[in-house]
């Protein structure tokens, strides 16, 4: 049976010692041996079925993790087509950026039960087996149509809703201006196509970038630690992260760049981003890394503010705070308190919501800061297993949508015409509409007679 | 009393588009076919615009006439003016259209039928149809006369119980005056079909004398003129000129007074009117803040001083519509020779059909045109031909016609039919179709012809014309990629002057054409060589090398698209029975009862979930019965 390449993460979500990527169908082996480089330099074709390889998994030249990549050649397989199977150990994010990887490669996102189903439809499976598999459909189509209910309301469905109505609205005038040639008040003008698609792709891109209910199970949280210098940042983030990556000295101003980590905290994985200290410098080179610092903290979703205890505020540290203020999703964090406590931490709360008290230095106060941060994200909830569907759905739909929204800008620039560009566009909306199972064509249509008047 | 008049293999009810069509394919394939007209001078009638063609309706008469239909023929022989719309916005999208003259358009289609072998136009109102217990279709006339077939294809167009309006005034009426088929309808519901009203309308005729055309502006046809029929050369020049005009203010405050006495909006007519063929008064109240709206003047034949308003189709009294037709433009003292009015009649609901447009229930009935709730000569004539063709076909036992989506428009259209059904008469557009740069309509006879000819409706004069296009055309296509143009300043001052980058190195001109900006025609001077070809082969070349990644995108999702369906679903399921599937999926696929998996992925409301049940299901079954 023909049919394309999947790929799903095939182990529980969460925190957990080794994750499994699964991609089967007829590209499965060639799709990962783009981004797989076996230790003994053979390629995952010329592996026979059966047989195990140990490497490195790379995204575009980035190296993701070694993984040990097992090949079964179809029919031997569960699916019964050619299966790869990619064992990382790096924990849920990245697991989860090898699957973005593999499916960035070609391979779409398996359908629950659909592994199941593909074994049972290639007569690897009996027909009790089938029907469960059946039910295993139903409940979580049931659950994703639960959960589709439960983030319809939220922020990013209304962003896709809104860029979908951009586009469906753009899809529409060029309709109207290639079917209905005698009455068309729009004319297709060029700057004005370009301006809509050029929003969408932005907004499109925001959303792949930092995508909210989906963005702290996919993406993790986007994470800043700030503070004045040398107040042990680079020692928290070493903390959490369990390994040295900063260079922790004692000289204010260590930290040039942002140092990014990953870091699985109760199931949730941040993306910590260790920045300078923010203070006013004099030092050309050290001012950059405190502008990008500063930039960082107006995107991050969670900002670790740490303070050193053992001192009062400083005038730096004062006007941070005040700038922070209006600022909710902000932990503070009193470092040193292994040291004599100086700094008055009831002053501190009347800037920020949550102080916790920790020594980086001996790892006290370690798991009260898991459970904050938990708080603070609002995740404690979450059932995974639920929203994960959906949000990941919606985002490689995004994802899809931002691809072809980008190609009819391409066909714009190159000088094609618009007949093209509406091909693209309809691809996007069609993207856009997988939740709903709408039709672009029939949606357009739709749109363009409830919209213009056009008649004969 | 009844009396048997004849047998016959098919029998056509209704002589317009789609009747003629079904009937001409019939007897062409052989088999012993009747056409019943209700009147014998409205056989092939345009009773609305004088025209044939438009965006994606051209793209339907190339198909016909692909296929080996008659409508595009009939409308060379036919045309007074003809234009190829949206040039310049698209391969895809290029629509040929013509004015064509009405009454010559009716006598050449009404001589065609008679001249056609194995063919009787007979006018006669067929009043009931009823299948006897040995499957054979028996048709009363009102005269009484029975006559048997062993398919029927019913193409009722407008006349079904069609009921006219014109302000407050009604009454039974076929259109043009014509007697409607006031009985028919009973006998449909008798057979079990569900039946629905829809609506639609047409302008006024007026007087060409009575306008004065200054005030107009004028449009003329292109110079250079494109047939519709592949076997058509030279079908001469343009022979009339249409205008242009824009409603007044007068216009709108007239037609807003008067609005109330609209049976419309008095709620005399209950059909459902076409979204897109909106009257005049229902433009000015759904778009309020348009100010005006546009009309064009187009004459309806040579020998006749009627010109048609399209854009102003009003359902209004004749005295508001006198009113409001005089405050246009160079209208002032216009003769109204034909009132507009609006016509509602009966129609089936095209879900209880299969793709072959065969009633699921009753074998050998067939539905077609706006019967089946389209719109439009072209829809109509798009599928009696596929009707005919597959009351042929089951009468000879071969196995049906069916065209599946990324084939043609024909086949988008009688899928958006059967499967997601219609809330109003169904227009062809080109953005209904997802595969439009697939379907293009200088195509047609690539994609068709070769299904045309295994039916057996291409001769084989055009069948060898085909064949020789194609081998002109590889050739062609080989030549280029062979063809090296050599770097020099004249080359790269030609690529300049088109804003595009120069070569350092030979180029290959199948490579130059790949850009935008580079045509056959800038590199006629440095392809010294080139053969004495159609000018339509080269202009097709160059749309498949530029357009090439986009073809072969929409080429592999037709791949995909047929794998889905390939996969067959008994048409006599109950969904409701089948685990998994979520209620509205089952509802949906309970009304439309798809062929296969794609057609099923095509029904609103069938989610990928219920798609992956459905194939599960289907192995199921089959493995059951294996076992």
């Amino acid at each position: 049976m023909q049919m394309e390449t999947i790929a799903a993460i095939s182990t529980a979500q969460g925190q957990g010692g080794i994750g499994i990527v699964r991609v089967s169908g007829e590209s499965a082996i060639s799709i990962v041996d783009r981004l797989f480089v076996a230790v003994s330099g053979r390629t995952l074709a010329e592996t026979p079925g059966y047989t195990a390889r140990f490497g490195k998994i790379f995204d575009q030249g980035e190296e993701l993790d070694e993984a040990v990549v097992l090949v079964f050649r179809a029919p031997h397989s569960y699916t019964g087509e050619d299966v790869v199977e990619i064992s990382c150990h790096g924990g849920l994010y990245v697991t989860k950026r090898v699957l973005s990887a593999v499916l960035s490669g070609g391979a779409s996102v398996a359908e629950p039960g659909e592994f199941t189903r593909r074994a049972f439809l290639n007569g690897k499976m009996d027909l009790i087996k089938a029907e469960s598999v059946m039910k295993i459909i139903e409940a979580s189509g049931k659950s994703a149509a639960r959960a589709a209910v439960a983030v319809n309301d939220g922020a990013v469905s209304r962003k896709i809703a809104n860029v979908n109505a951009d586009l469906v609205g753009l899809s529409a005038q060029l309709a109207v201006w290639a079917d209905y040639p005698d009455d068309a008040d729009f004319d297709a003008d060029f700057s004005s196509i370009k301006e809509i698609l050029s929003r969408s792709e932005e907004q499109l891109a925001r959303l792949v970038r930092d995508y909210d209910t989906g963005k702290v199970l996919v993406n993790g949280v986007n994470t800043a630690i700030i503070g004045a210098p040398n107040v042990g940042k680079s020692t928290l983030m070493n903390l959490l992260v369990g390994s040295e990556r900063s260079i922790v000295t004692d000289v204010p101003g260590t930290t040039r760049d942002i140092v990014e980590e990953t870091v699985v905290v109760g199931g949730i994985t941040l993306r910590i981003s260790d920045t300078a200290g923010i203070h006013a410098t004099r030092d050309p080179v050290e001012a950059i890394g405190v502008d990008r610092a500063r930039g960082r903290l107006a995107t991050a979703d969670l900002v670790i503010f740490v303070f050193d205890g053992s001192r009062s505020l400083t005038d730096g540290e004062f006007d941070l705070l005040n700038s922070i203020k209006e600022n909710n999703n902000v932990l503070s964090v009193v470092n040193k308190s292994d040291l004599e406590p100086v700094l008055n931490i009831d002053y501190l709360k009347k800037f920020v919501k949550d102080v916790v008290k920790i020594s980086a230095k001996t790892g006290v106060g370690a798991e009260e800061l898991e459970k904050r941060v938990l708080k603070m994200l609002e995740v404690a909830q979450v059932d995974p297993s639920e929203g994960i569907l959906v949000s990941e759905r919606q985002f490689f739909s995004v994802k899809k949508a931002l691809e072809s929204v980008r190609e009819a800008l391409s066909v714009l620039e190159n000088g094609l015409t618009l007949d093209a560009v509406t091909v693209s566009i309809n691809s996007a909306i069609d993207e856009l509409l997988v939740l709903t199972g709408e039709k672009a064509t029939q949606v357009v249509v739709d749109e363009v007679f409830s919209k213009f008047c056009v008649g004969k | 009393m009844s009396f048997f008049a004849e047998n016959y293999d098919v029998a056509v009810i209704g002589a317009g588009h789609a009747g003629i069509e079904a009937a001409l394919a019939a007897a062409r394939l052989g088999c012993k076919t009747a056409i019943f007209t209700i009147n014998m001078d409205a056989v092939g009638n345009c009773p609305c615009n004088p025209s044939i063609g438009g965006t994606a309706k051209g793209h339907l008469v190339r198909e016909v006439d692909a296929l080996g239909g008659e409508m595009g023929k009939t409308a060379d022989e036919c045309f007074l003016q003809s234009r190829m719309l949206n040039r310049g916005k698209g391969p895809a999208v290029h629509s040929l259209r013509a004015q064509i003259d009405r009454e010559k358009y009716k006598s050449k289609m009404k001589h065609k039928l008679e001249m056609q072998r194995n063919l009787h136009l007979r006018q006669a109102e067929i009043v009931e149809i009823a299948r006897n217990d040995a499957g054979i279709w028996l048709l009363t006339t009102r005269l009484e006369a029975v006559y048997c077939a062993r398919t029927v294809v019913v193409a009722t167009g407008t006349y079904l119980k069609s009921k006219i309006f014109v302000g407050e005034v009604s009454f039974e009426s076929g259109p043009d005056g014509i007697f409607p088929s006031s009985f028919l309808s009973e006998s449909l519901v008798k057979l079990g079909l569900r039946l629905r009203r829809f609506k639609t309308g047409t302008p006024a005729r007026v007087l060409r004398d009575s306008i004065d055309f200054s005030k107009l502006e004028i449009q003329n046809g292109d110079e250079k003129i494109t047939p519709f029929s592949y076997e058509s050369r030279h079908i001469g020049e343009n022979r009339v000129s249409c205008y242009v005009g824009y409603t007044t203010a007068k216009t709108r405050e007239i037609i807003l007074k008067n609005i109330h006495r609209s049976p419309l909006y008095s709620g005399l007519i209950e059909g459902k009117g076409p979204r897109y063929c909106q009257s005049i008064e229902d433009k000015f109240v759904r778009f309020a803040d348009k100010e005006r709206h546009q009309f064009f003047v187009e004459p309806c034949g040579l020998n006749t001083d009627e010109m048609y308003v399209q854009g102003l189709s009003s359902s209004l009294p004749e005295e508001a519509q006198i009113q409001f037709y005089r405050s246009l433009p160079g209208f002032e003292n216009a003769i109204l020779m034909r009132p507009a009015y609006a016509i509602e009649y009966d129609c089936v609901d095209p879900l209880q059909m299969h793709s072959t447009l065969e009633f699921s229930e009753l074998p050998g009935l067939f539905g077609a045109g706006q019967i089946n709730g389209s719109s439009g000569y072209e829809e109509a004539a798009a599928q009696g031909l596929v009707a005919g063709i597959n009351a042929a076909l089951e009468v000879k036992g071969r196995s049906p016609l069916v065209l599946d989506r990324s084939t043609s428009y024909i086949g988008t259209l009688i899928d958006d039919l059967v499967t997601k059904g219609v809330s109003d008469p169904y227009r062809m557009m080109t953005s209904r179709s997802e595969y439009r740069l697939v379907l293009r309509q200088d195509n047609a006879d690539e994609r068709l012809t070769p299904i045309g000819r295994e039916i057996g409706l291409i001769s084989e004069a055009r069948w060898s014309a085909f064949k020789k296009k194609q081998e002109i055309k590889t050739k062609e296509i080989k030549r280029i990629k062979n063809l090296v143009i050599p770097a020099s300043a004249e080359v790269n001052a030609m690529l300049v002057s088109r804003e595009t980058s120069e070569i350092s190195a030979g180029t290959r001109m199948f490579d130059l054409l790949k850009r935008p900006q580079i045509t056959y025609d800038c590199l006629r001077d440095f392809d010294v060589n080139r053969p004495e070809i159609d000018d339509e082969i080269f202009e097709q070349i160059e749309v498949e090398i530029k357009y090439d990644g986009y073809i072969n995108k929409q080429m592999s999702q037709i791949e995909a698209m047929k794998r889905l369906e390939s996969k067959k679903l008994p048409t006599d399921a109950d969904y409701s029975q089948v685990d998994g599937l979520r209620l509205e999926a089952v509802e949906k696929l309970n009304l439309v009862k798809p062929e296969n998996i794609g057609q099923a992925s095509r029904i609103s409301g069938v989610s990928p979930a219920d798609i992956s049940v459905l194939l599960i299901w289907i192995r199921q079954k089959s493995r059951r019965s294996g076992q």
